[in-house]
This record gives structure tokens, C-alpha cells and sequence, in this order.
């Protein structure tokens, strides 16, 4: 099987402390991991170091050559913008042109000519979703991908991420709800933490 | 990138998207000026290419904090460095989004409003050509310094210091080539040191912007 994504004993930090040391998982082509563990422990750190936007303290990490497509908290949106272009925009820049199977797959084809700003949070959130949709990456990485939306939303994402898998996609995602993917595996990232004062931090916050 | 410069222009022209704030602000000062100075038109015509430059250098001041802070706020600076298009080429392109919002609009209006400060009949040519070849290098420059202070909330104050200090030789060499041709000399000198900063800015900006954006985002 493909190995999408490759961390060996990973550390990483937050404001120049220490997080997480010692990470080590894999994934690959059809499989998605949850990353769990209390406020606070890492999580977005450590996506945010997946995705290439702050470095790794210390170890190996093997990622998609073509990149990976990252959804934060927040949802990258333009108030002003319609859905629709909010949309054409993500897609134009990742170098895909069709938004119609994104706003289907996330059931916004009625609100399509709506701008953003009159969206409700659920409706922000499944749009921010159908971003990755348009990116056409493997790798997706998922931080909080259910905040804000309701049963029958997060039952629609969580069809979209099996049909990712099936299609041979990847997923990793830090989440604290079930979202009824049970071919996903949990990593409990407390198991990870970082002894204080172990590295040394001193040098890190000039790093 | 033609897609980056489409959203941004489309972003600035809708409603709350700041077109029109310099432009307001340059017809401000310009309009001002002659009142507080009074209207002797030896005095106006002697100070108005500096007034004029220094009204168009103030004004697209003003909207910089906007050029990375909104898409830093909502996430959209994140997506764009993890997307495939490299993060210099959009840091240039959110220079040139700029300038259009801003510079352009100001080089268009400083040969009507200069009407207002009686410039002297040849500094006319002479002010549009050194405002188009200047107000690009104000865009990128200041771009620059909205990438240095991108993470920081209320970052304006820091943003202006950084910035102003910066803009100074272009501000000199703009207004001194359309104060030598408002006065019939030749202009040719500072307008080719002018050329050569906003160039130079093009050439080196970006890069340094778009390193300062991957810093500030860790």
C-alpha cells in the first residue's frame, strides 16, 4: 500500500514550548487517523507542522510530493464573495476548474449565488469543507472539521471523507466527535507529551 | 494568479473593501491645503508637486494594513502558502492589486486636483510620470511591511514606522522630478533614480515579503 504520510519520533512547539516529542504514525493510501487528547496537547501544532507551516523540532516526516490541502479553524472565506466564487477562487488557485461535484457533495447547490456573509456557521463550515474538495489533494488534513455543524452535516462529511478514502485518498483529522467513520484509527496524542524542560526550549524560542 | 489578482480587486471594489479610501483621502489633502495656506498662488504652485507626493505617499499608506491582515484573520494566508502557486508570485501580486486600488487612481486624480495647488502648466506631465513610475514602488514596499507585521493584531502603528522610513527616497526623488519639471529644468536625473527604486523594490520585495510571511505564520 501507498504511504502517504510518514512521521518518525516527530517533536513539536507551540510558542517556543515543547509540545509533543516522540510522534510516530503512518498512513496510507485509504486511511484516516484521528488524532484525540485533551485541549491543548498538540493537535493543531502538529497538523500545522504536516502541512508545512511551521517547522518540526526534531525527526523524520515524509509527505505527498503534490502537497496537502489543510483546513483550520477557520474557514478561509470571504465575507463579500458569493459561495460560488468563494469556491471557483480555491479552485482557480489549486488548478482545478469544476465546483459543481464540491457543492453537491456538501449540499450547497441552493446557496450558491448567496455571499458568504449571509451563510449560518453550519453553512461557513460545509463551504469551508468543500474547499478541500477543490484542491483534488490526497492528503487532507482536518483540524475540527465538525465544529458548528449538525447531525445530518456531519453524516454528509463523513460520507465525503469515506468517498476520499475509497478514492484512495488520506485523511488526517483531530477531532472530539465521533464522526461514524469506523474504519478510522485513533491516536491518542497525551501519550505524546513533551516532559517540561526536557529539550531545550531556550534555544528554540530563537530558533 | 490571475485568479489572486481577480479576487482582490473584486474584494476591494465591493462593499467594506477600502476602494476609494485613498482617493477620498488625496481629494482631502489636496482640497485642504490651499486653505490652510491661503490662496496666493506663487506659494501654492512652489509647494504642490512635495503637497501632491506626499498626499499620494500618505494615502496609499493607509490601506496597507489590509493587504495581508484580513486574509491572515480568516485563514486564507494558511491555504495560500500550502497551495501550489509560490508565495513570492502572490505577495506580487497582492502588490499590484494595490497599487490598482491605490496607486493608479491616485496618479489618474493628481493632474486634476493639481489644478487646485496652480502647479505650473509643464509639472503636469511631469507629476503623472513620476507618481506611475513611483506608486508602484510605495505598493511593494509597503507590502513588504504588511508581510513583516502579519501576525500582529493591531499591527498599523508598526506597520506606519516601519514603512515610512522606507518610503522617504522615493517621496525625495518623486517630488523632486516634478518640482524640476513644474520649474522648466530637467527632470531626467531624479526620475531615473525613482525608475530605479521601484525596480529595485520589484526585484528584492517579494522575496524578503513572502520569507517574512512563512516566518510569521510559525
Amino acid at each position: 500500500m501507498a504511504r502517504m504520510l510518514e512521521l518518525t519520533d516527530i517533536s513539536v512547539a507551540r510558542g517556543g514550548v515543547p509540545v509533543l516529542q516522540g510522534v510516530t504514525c503512518a498512513l496510507g493510501a485509504g486511511q484516516a487517523l484521528i488524532l484525540t487528547g485533551p485541549n491543548g496537547v498538540g493537535k493543531t501544532t502538529l497538523l500545522r507542522a504536516v502541512a508545512g507551516l511551521q517547522p518540526v523540532l526534531a525527526g523524520q516526516m515524509t509527505r505527498p510530493s503534490e502537497g496537502v490541502a489543510y483546513a483550520a479553524h477557520a474557514d478561509a472565506l470571504k465575507p463579500t464573495l458569493s459561495v460560488a466564487e468563494n469556491l471557483s477562487f480555491w479552485a482557480e488557485i489549486f488548478g482545478t476548474r469544476d465546483i459543481a461535484p464540491a457543492l453537491s457533495a456538501m449540499g450547497l447547490e441552493g446557496l450558491r449565488h448567496r455571499a458568504a456573509q449571509n451563510l449560518s456557521a453550519g453553512q461557513k463550515r460545509r463551504l469551508g469543507l468543500a474547499r478541500l474538495l477543490v484542491t483534488g489533494r490526497k492528503l487532507w488534513l482536518l483540524d475540527e472539521p465538525t465544529v458548528s455543524l449538525d447531525a445530518a452535516a456531519v453524516a454528509l462529511f463523513g460520507a465525503v471523507i469515506r468517498a476520499h478514502l475509497t478514492d484512495g485518498g488520506a485523511a488526517l483529522m483531530a477531532s472530539h466527535i465521533d464522526i461514524g467513520l469506523s474504519e478510522a484509527s485513533t491516536l491518542d496524542l497525551s501519550l505524546f507529551r513533551a516532559a517540561p524542560g526536557g529539550t531545550d526550549a531556550f534555544d528554540e524560542a530563537f530558533a | 494568479m490571475i485568479a489572486l489578482l481577480l479576487r482582490d480587486l473584486r474584494l476591494a471594489t465591493r462593499a467594506g473593501g477600502g476602494f476609494g479610501l485613498s482617493l477620498a483621502f488625496f481629494l482631502i489633502v489636496t482640497v485642504l491645503v490651499p486653505f490652510g495656506v491661503g490662496p496666493e498662488g506663487g506659494t501654492l504652485a512652489r509647494i504642490a508637486p512635495g503637497i501632491l507626493w506626499v498626499g499620494a505617499l500618505l494615502a496609499s499608506l493607509l490601506s496597507l494594513d489590509r493587504i495581508f491582515a484580513l486574509d491572515h484573520e480568516d485563514g486564507s494566508l494558511d491555504i495560500l502558502v500550502t497551495a501550489p502557486i509560490p508565495l513570492e508570485g502572490a505577495v506580487l501580486v497582492k502588490a499590484a492589486a494595490h497599487w490598482l486600488v491605490t496607486g493608479l487612481p491616485l496618479t489618474l486624480a493628481a493632474p486634476v486636483l493639481a489644478v487646485l495647488l496652480h502647479l505650473p502648466g509643464p509639472g503636469f506631465f511631469w507629476m503623472t510620470v513620476s507618481l506611475a513610475l513611483g506608486t508602484p514602488a510605495l505598493s511593494v514596499i509597503g507590502t513588504f511591511g504588511a508581510a513583516l507585521t502579519v501576525g500582529l493584531k493591531r499591527g498599523g502603528l508598526l506597520l506606519s514606522l516601519l514603512v515610512l522610513p522606507l518610503y522617504i527616497p522615493t517621496l525625495i526623488f518623486g517630488a523632486d522630478c516634478a518640482r524640476r519639471g513644474a520649474e522648466g529644468l530637467t527632470a531626467g536625473t531624479p526620475l531615473l533614480m525613482l525608475a530605479g527604486i521601484t525596480l529595485g523594490a520589484l526585484a528584492i520585495l517579494p522575496f524578503a515579503a513572502a520569507a517574512a510571511i512563512r516566518a510569521n505564520l510559525r
